[in-house]
């Protein structure tokens, strides 16, 4: 079942870029790509503890910044070394300039 | 602390994960993300010019002393295409392992895997060994790259400077890999479904060196050897006289790389071969920031950290006396002054950090 969960304005995120949003104890990131899409995925590399939102992104990639492992963040699927594991993705939408991720 | 033991598997590791010393939260100096973004930029212009004049030079060099060959006056063309081929192979290693070099993945790997080569480091193997050595950096029984152990083993850093302890343990790596066994310790840091890639890699490499050593036992000469396999002996001395500044001599078991890792202004042609890894404490505590934006970075953060070391010899004016001292009394280590102006370590991490109590105490 669908819970929808405002993380941000639009306007929050750069284009190419993401932010970190902190819900009920578990962190998220939140993407803008370059074509203006908005996506989200669990905050945390799942090699080692890292806080993606320190990382950099890269048209559909995000890269952690401990260990430089890759993402895409559209499917959360790990691009290779040393990330193996894929990341957790969530669905999103925005309405009236907000952007909400569904948690359920 | 007691006698410190260096084992992946041995009492200090565990240690190191019960009192939260492994994966542990580092020192971070502030940077606005707006600032940080910038300097993350990737871009292949830099390393694109810098790897063909590194490969370009090696080949002009590599064409000369064969020319040359067996001339003596081949010789200044051999060292200058080792230190080539055995540092700025390390450092290129290095760089293109963090994938920060270029901004095309491709390149990169492509890179990564010449440099590989040419330092003996299996690709896999060792780019997970630096991912380790990036979240535990000089944590005691964490840490697979610590160069410089305590007490100090000053003959096998001298010996090293020759690539004499390093080829001797490539080689039996790469036997033992080709041979199938990933060890034990190889497998605290590489995740199952890579270490076939350990072995693959061995093989192909173990491949080339009997085709180098078939070649010179046919043509009755060592120069195969001269150009393939040999320049990790006798060019490596620059980059094993660089790297021992990274963190020797400095602090171990603290979760802060300004007091365990060394920047050192260096000459440009040192920075070339380097690849501006001087900027030693800037790249740990930023690693997605490329090698050509570390000056930048530099410049945007010193105030937050020790004074740099003005020069090679000023690092190893200061290095030197305290691996003589640590022969005596292995917890002895250098201690890093902040400036006035930066965020202290938190004191109270010294309380459960013993070897930093006692050398802080003398």
């Amino acid at each position: 079942m669908a819970r929808w969960v405002e993380a941000c304005g639009v306007e929050d995120v750069d284009e190419e870029d993401l932010i970190r949003f902190d819900h009920e104890g578990r962190t998220y990131a939140i993407y803008r790509s370059p074509d203006d899409e908005f996506y989200a995925t669990d905050g945390i590399c799942t090699h080692e503890h890292a806080f993606l939102s320190d990382g950099l992104v890269m048209d559909y990639i995000i890269e952690c910044p401990k260990h430089n492992g890759r993402f895409d963040y559209r499917t959360g699927e790990a691009k290779g070394a040393p990330v193996c594991v894929n990341l957790r993705t969530y669905p999103v939408k925005v309405e009236d300039g907000r952007v909400f991720i569904d948690l359920g | 602390m007691g006698k410190r033991n260096y084992s992946l598997i041995g009492p200090d590791a565990r240690r190191a994960v019960e009192t939260g010393l492994a994966s542990a939260e580092w020192y971070h100096t502030d940077v606005p993300r707006k600032e940080m973004k910038a300097l993350m930029k990737r871009s292949d212009g830099p390393a694109i010019r810098d790897t063909i004049v590194w490969l370009g030079s090696m080949a002009a060099l590599a064409g000369v002393a064969v020319w040359l060959w067996p001339s003596a006056w081949s010789i200044p063309f051999f060292l200058a295409y080792g230190v080539l081929y055995g540092s700025a192979g390390d450092s290129r290693w290095h760089e293109c392992g963090h994938g920060t070099a270029f901004k095309t993945r491709w390149m990169n790997d492509a890179v990564y895997q010449i440099a590989s080569f040419f330092m003996m480091r299996n690709p896999v193997t060792w780019r997970w060994s630096h991912a380790r050595h990036h979240t535990d950096t000089i944590i005691v029984g964490r840490d697979p790259e610590i160069a410089v152990m305590r007490p100090p083993d000053l003959l096998r850093l001298i010996l090293n400077f020759f690539g004499i302890i390093d080829l001797w343990h490539a080689t039996i790596d790469m036997l033992r890999n080709a041979a199938g066994v990933v060890s034990a310790e190889e497998k605290t840091f590489i995740p199952e479904q890579e270490q076939p890639k350990v072995v693959r890699i061995a093989r192909i490499w173990l491949a080339i060196y009997a085709a180098t050593a078939a070649t010179a036992v046919y043509t009755g000469s060592i120069l195969p050897f001269l150009l393939i396999g040999g320049p990790r002996l006798y060019g490596a001395w620059h980059h094993v006289m660089t790297g021992l500044l990274q963190h020797g001599g400095l602090a171990d078991n603290v979760t802060d790389h300004r007091l365990n890792s060394r920047t050192v202004y260096m000459n440009p042609i040192s920075r070339f071969i380097y690849w501006n890894m001087n900027y030693h404490v800037e790249h740990h505590m930023f690693p997605m920031v490329p090698y050509h934006a570390l000056p930048r970075l530099h410049e945007l953060i010193k105030h937050d950290l020790p004074a740099p070391n003005t020069s090679i010899l000023d690092g190893y004016r200061e290095m030197i006396p305290a691996f003589l001292r640590q022969l005596r009394y292995e917890d002895y280590f250098i201690k890093r002054a902040l400036p006035p102006t930066a965020k202290p370590y938190r004191a109270e991490f010294h309380e459960v950090a013993p070897q930093a109590a006692a050398a802080a105490a003398e």
